[in-house]
């Protein structure tokens, strides 16, 4: 059989836009080129402007993971201009990093992805009772397990499927045989998809109380805006202390009762996905979820309060056990096979300098095929010392299992054994997922039983200050400085660098979690961690005009495609040129 | 707390009312009180094909038409973005995205939601094109260089745009970018990214502002629709509905007595932030901003921007990011007028092109504060049981005024 051509896009349930080509043939996958086709430019558009302003321009990267561009961009102003925000700016910080990771892993497992793995339709012939039995028997302890409440979302989906009009629901693949969660499991699972909405809307008013809304919070260089006051009714008192002590119960409960449990249950039922989707077995992280570093780890003190102590490091060639140290001059990045071009020709560039132009070289559209072309994305190709390496929820729970974490490897180990897999096997579409959830479970028992109670301790001790104000002025800075912050959010290792020159931003970049995912081929020919996962025929696609076995590969890795796109401006200050051919 | 479904089981109107014990007898009374305003034309009448024909149709006729009526059906764009504004739209408390999605609407294409993909969802989004539907765009269009900047399913987003306007029946720009471009559109505006209605400009386009628009803010403009047998809600000169942008912050702003009073935040956390005093000071943009974030607040009521002491950035109003940046930066003083004048001025100066229908909400503001006002001149209000009547005298203020005025 010859192979044939397979185009997704647009490749739903993402941030942003990102379009896979394939070949395959025989039932799986021969080739696949990851093709992201956003660009914004933003980091150009900060260029000459006050830093203490770029927070709100970078934040609007992404709505998705909102508030840690802004977080990451903030830290590395005051890397550069010296300042240092108080213990409690700090401490806050963390909780929305904490609770923001969370919500983003309880969406993306529910709302962006599980509809990958749970057949929507086939609740509505599911038997209610059976599946309050269902839930029971996995271990789900989630107050949401009663029979009226899933004899109501079975009723729901009934009416939507009677209806014919089928809303979200219309064209998905529901006849597809690689679908295998028995009915009563797939109504628990959309009455869980339901009440995980009605979660997130509750939990993230933590953001709400420190920064004001959300999505895209407010926050600010040298510490925070919110003033914390015991004794002030309009200052951060007792009855906000309370409201996000309800909210973080809330967190831990719902990850601990329903998300997790959830997710064993689900990959335990797709267990062959943990032989699927591997990409390079390289990891990176500086810690666990929400480890900010101020410049180089190596030389800076962690901003975040807690560590778990988990140290940066890297996990090379399939070795899990040796942890290799982290050297942030070690990253660089391709534009092989992305529309750019560099000065010094095909190679690797650092983050802290470059000499980036657009250079477009694909089709207008329409087009019906980009890959043809040797540039065929807006994404360019990260590397750790010219190694493809994966970053994000799995590349951090290895590098805190191989450090001996204690509750990460328990919840872990517990895993491995209740569903009979390895450690290896992590690397793969169901271990990223299985990944995610453990992942939110430890941050969450941080966030209730260690940041929350230091925050509350604090302001007991009358430690409320939440602002350095010795560095707002820029005429307390030094005429030319440059800083970077290094943070671990919902989707991997990110990192923003800046120049500052009398006072205004001279150069931006922001090296980003689904940029080192989502990059294309590099000079060497090493494709991207996405392209690696489906490519070389071991991947399957049963059916080539219902590609739902790519789609649980890809969505595994959680894309964010408006983060994954950036560019370098000429540290000369060239502007912005497009070059096309 | 749960979700529970609204009661649209079956497939059309009539059967759905049926189900509901409403009889036809009494469904046929409900639309003799129709008759008259379908017979003035409104849009509801112009959107059923049956009605198109026959000016004044009998209740029967009407009966027999509404009962055939199934959910509207949606398009849903993202197109420049960054999803902010469908994570608002999740967080909405008023009418939920639950509602939204299984009960009020058939939201046909929606790529952060939609099961499908690739191909499906094309076809998805092609077949409802097709038929009359709502269209909601979030995100801007990028028009340079032949629109390479954003494609979607090999189009550019200026193609797929004008392809789900062209049967739309409404449209929601929903977003800072999709009414205004945005950050992208910010200088040096890379991309060409420019918002909807400069694309659009057969239809009214229905611009829900804001970065993000508050979520209960976006499911309220489609449920005005829905509730409002779609007829458009009332708007302001930037198309932007008056139930959500008829005031400024600042003059719903609780703070707004600090403002009257001369009690500004100096630096943040200081002894006035700790007190919730005004912002202007620290570069809030609540003056010159059309937004009911005080009013609605963000997140189930919790708490909102200048509620947890930052100063707004003014993310509802056209090019935020270049004209009200840096944004710590005071807006510029008048000096020699009144407070309330004063601030009026520099708000309209600020926004620029004064409209007809911009006039029109200064003039409210003027009649409603016009007790309130007083010159630079005059004793700034000491609050009741002040105990540190040295903390806002009249001559800071006044200082305040001088250098704002010699920057």
């Amino acid at each position: 059989m010859a192979s044939e051509r397979v185009v997704i896009d647009p490749l739903t349930r993402i941030e942003g836009h990102l379009r896979i080509e394939l070949e395959a043939e025989g039932g799986v996958i021969s080739k696949a080129w990851s093709e992201t086709t956003q660009f914004r430019g933003i980091e150009t558009i900060v260029e000459g402007r006050d830093p203490r302003d770029a927070w709100a321009f970078v934040q609007r990267i992404c709505g998705v993971c909102t508030t840690v561009h802004a977080i990451a961009s903030i830290v590395a102003v005051e890397n550069a201009i010296g300042s240092n925000p108080p213990e409690q700016a700090r401490l806050i910080r963390d909780m929305v990093l904490g609770t923001q990771e969370v919500q983003d892993h309880v969406i993306h497992f529910y709302h962006l992805h599980a509809l990958d793995w749970v057949n929507v339709p086939s609740a509505a012939q599911a038997d209610p009772a059976k599946a309050v039995a269902f839930a029971q028997a996995i271990g789900s302890k989630w107050h949401g397990n009663q029979l009226d409440r899933f004899t109501s979302v079975k009723e729901t989906v009934a009416g939507v499927v009677a209806s014919g009009q089928l809303s979200i629901f219309t064209g998905g693949y529901w006849d597809h045989p690689a679908y295998k969660l028995p009915p009563e499991a797939n109504l628990m699972a959309v009455s869980h998809y339901l009440d995980a909405l009605e979660f997130q809307r509750s939990m993230i008013r933590v953001n709400t109380v420190f920064g004001g809304k959300n999505p895209h919070p407010n926050f600010l260089v040298g510490g925070m805006a919110c003033s914390i006051d015991p004794n002030a009714s309009e200052s951060i008192n007792q009855v906000q202390v309370d409201q996000i002590k309800g909210w973080v119960d809330e967190t831990l409960a719902f990850v601990r009762d329903c998300y997790l449990p959830d997710v064993l249950a689900v990959m335990g039922v797709y267990k062959e996905y943990f032989d699927i989707g591997a990409a390079q077995p390289n990891f990176l992280a500086v810690g666990l979820a929400g480890a900010t570093y101020a410049g180089d780890p190596a030389t800076s003190r962690t901003t975040s309060a807690i560590t778990g102590g988990v140290k940066p490091g890297l996990l090379l060639d399939g070795d899990y056990a040796t942890v290799y140290p982290f050297d942030p001059k070690k990253i660089s990045e391709y534009v092989t096979s992305a529309w750019y071009e560099y000065g010094a020709g095909d190679v690797g560039v650092t983050p802290d300098r470059g000499e980036t132009k657009v250079k477009y070289t694909g089709p207008q559209p329409p087009y019906t095929w980009l890959a043809d072309n040797p540039k065929y994305t807006w994404c360019k190709a990260p590397r750790y010392d010219d190694k493809v390496v994966q970053v994000g929820p799995v590349a951090r729970v290895l590098l805190a299992y191989a450090q001996g974490h204690a509750r990460t490897k328990e919840l872990v180990d517990q895993a491995m054994a209740a569903i009979g897999f390895t450690l290896p096997q992590l690397n793969s579409t169901a271990g990223r997922i299985l990944a995610r959830a453990i992942e939110a479970l430890t941050s969450a028992e941080i966030l209730a039983n260690e940041t929350f109670p230091t925050f509350v301790k604090n302001i007991k001790g009358g430690n409320i200050d939440v602002f350095d104000a010795t560095k707002w002025e820029p005429s307390s800075w030094a005429p030319s400085q440059s800083g970077f912050s290094i943070v671990e959010v919902a989707r991997g290792n990110l990192s923003h660098w800046l120049t500052i020159e009398g006072g205004k931003i001279k150069h931006y970049q922001a090296v980003v979690p689904t940029t080192w995912l989502a990059g294309g081929r590099d000079a060497k020919g090493q494709q991207g961690p996405y392209e690696e996962s489906l490519a070389n025929g071991k991947h399957p696609l049963v059916r080539n005009d219902a590609p739902l076995e790519p789609l649980r590969t890809i969505h595994s890795f959680d894309p964010c495609m408006s983060c994954a796109v950036h560019v370098l401006d000429p540290a000369g200050g060239e502007g912005f040129t497009v070059v096309s051919e | 707390m749960p979700f529970e479904s609204r009661g649209w089981q079956d497939e059309t109107l009539g059967e759905n009312l049926e189900r509901a014990g409403v009889s036809r007898r009494d469904f046929l009374t409900f639309c003799t009180g129709l008759a008259a305003i379908f017979a003035a034309g409104s849009p509801l009448a112009q959107a059923v094909p049956a009605f198109a024909a026959q000016p004044s149709p009998t209740p029967a006729q009407i009966a027999d038409a509404l009962a055939a009526v199934k959910k509207p059906s949606v398009v849903w764009l993202q197109l420049q973005e960054c999803t902010g504004c469908m994570e608002s739209t999740l967080r909405s408390g008023g009418t939920t995205v639950e509602e939204v999605v299984l009960s009020l609407l058939s939201v046909n294409y929606n790529e952060l939601v939609m099961a499908a993909a690739g191909e499906a969802a094309e076809k998805a989004l092609h077949d409802t094109n097709a038929e009359p539907h709502i269209l909601v765009v979030n995100g801007s269009v990028p028009l340079a260089d032949g629109g390479i900047y954003c494609t979607i399913g090999g189009k550019s987003a200026e193609q797929v745009l004008r392809e789900s306007a062209k049967n739309a029946t409404a449209i929601l720009a929903v977003g800072a970018c999709a009414v205004y471009g945005s950050v992208q559109a910010a200088r040096p505006n890379p991309t060409g990214a420019v918002g909807v209605d400069e694309i659009i400009r057969d239809k009214p386009v229905i611009n829900v502002a804001g970065c993000p628009p508050i979520g209960e803010v976006i499911t309220a403009t489609i449920a005005y629709l829905l509730t409002h047998d779609g007829a458009l809600p009332k708007l302001d000169a930037e198309g932007r509905p008056l139930f959500a942008y008829g005031q400024r912050i600042h003059d719903s702003c609780p703070r707004r007595p600090h403002f009257d009073a001369g009690q500004y935040v100096r630096t943040f956390d200081d002894k006035g932030a700790r007190e919730g005093w005004c912002l202007y000071d620290v570069g809030c943009k609540g003056p010159s901003t059309f937004s009911p974030c005080p009013i609605v607040q963000w997140n189930l009521k919790t708490s909102w921007p200048i509620g947890a002491g930052h100063p707004c950035i003014g993310c509802t109003e056209k090019d935020f990011f270049d004209r009200y940046t840096p944004f710590y930066n005071v807006l510029p003083q008048v000096p020699g007028l009144g407070i309330e004048a004063t601030a009026e001025k520099v708000g309209w100066g600020l926004v620029g092109a004064v409209t007809a229908g911009v006039a029109l909400h200064a003039g409210i503001t003027a009649v409603r504060h016009a007790a309130d006002r007083r010159n630079a001149e005059a004793q700034p209000l000491a609050a009741f049981g002040d105990s540190e009547p040295a903390q806002r005298p009249a001559s800071d203020q006044n200082q305040s005024a001088t250098e704002k005025g010699a920057e």
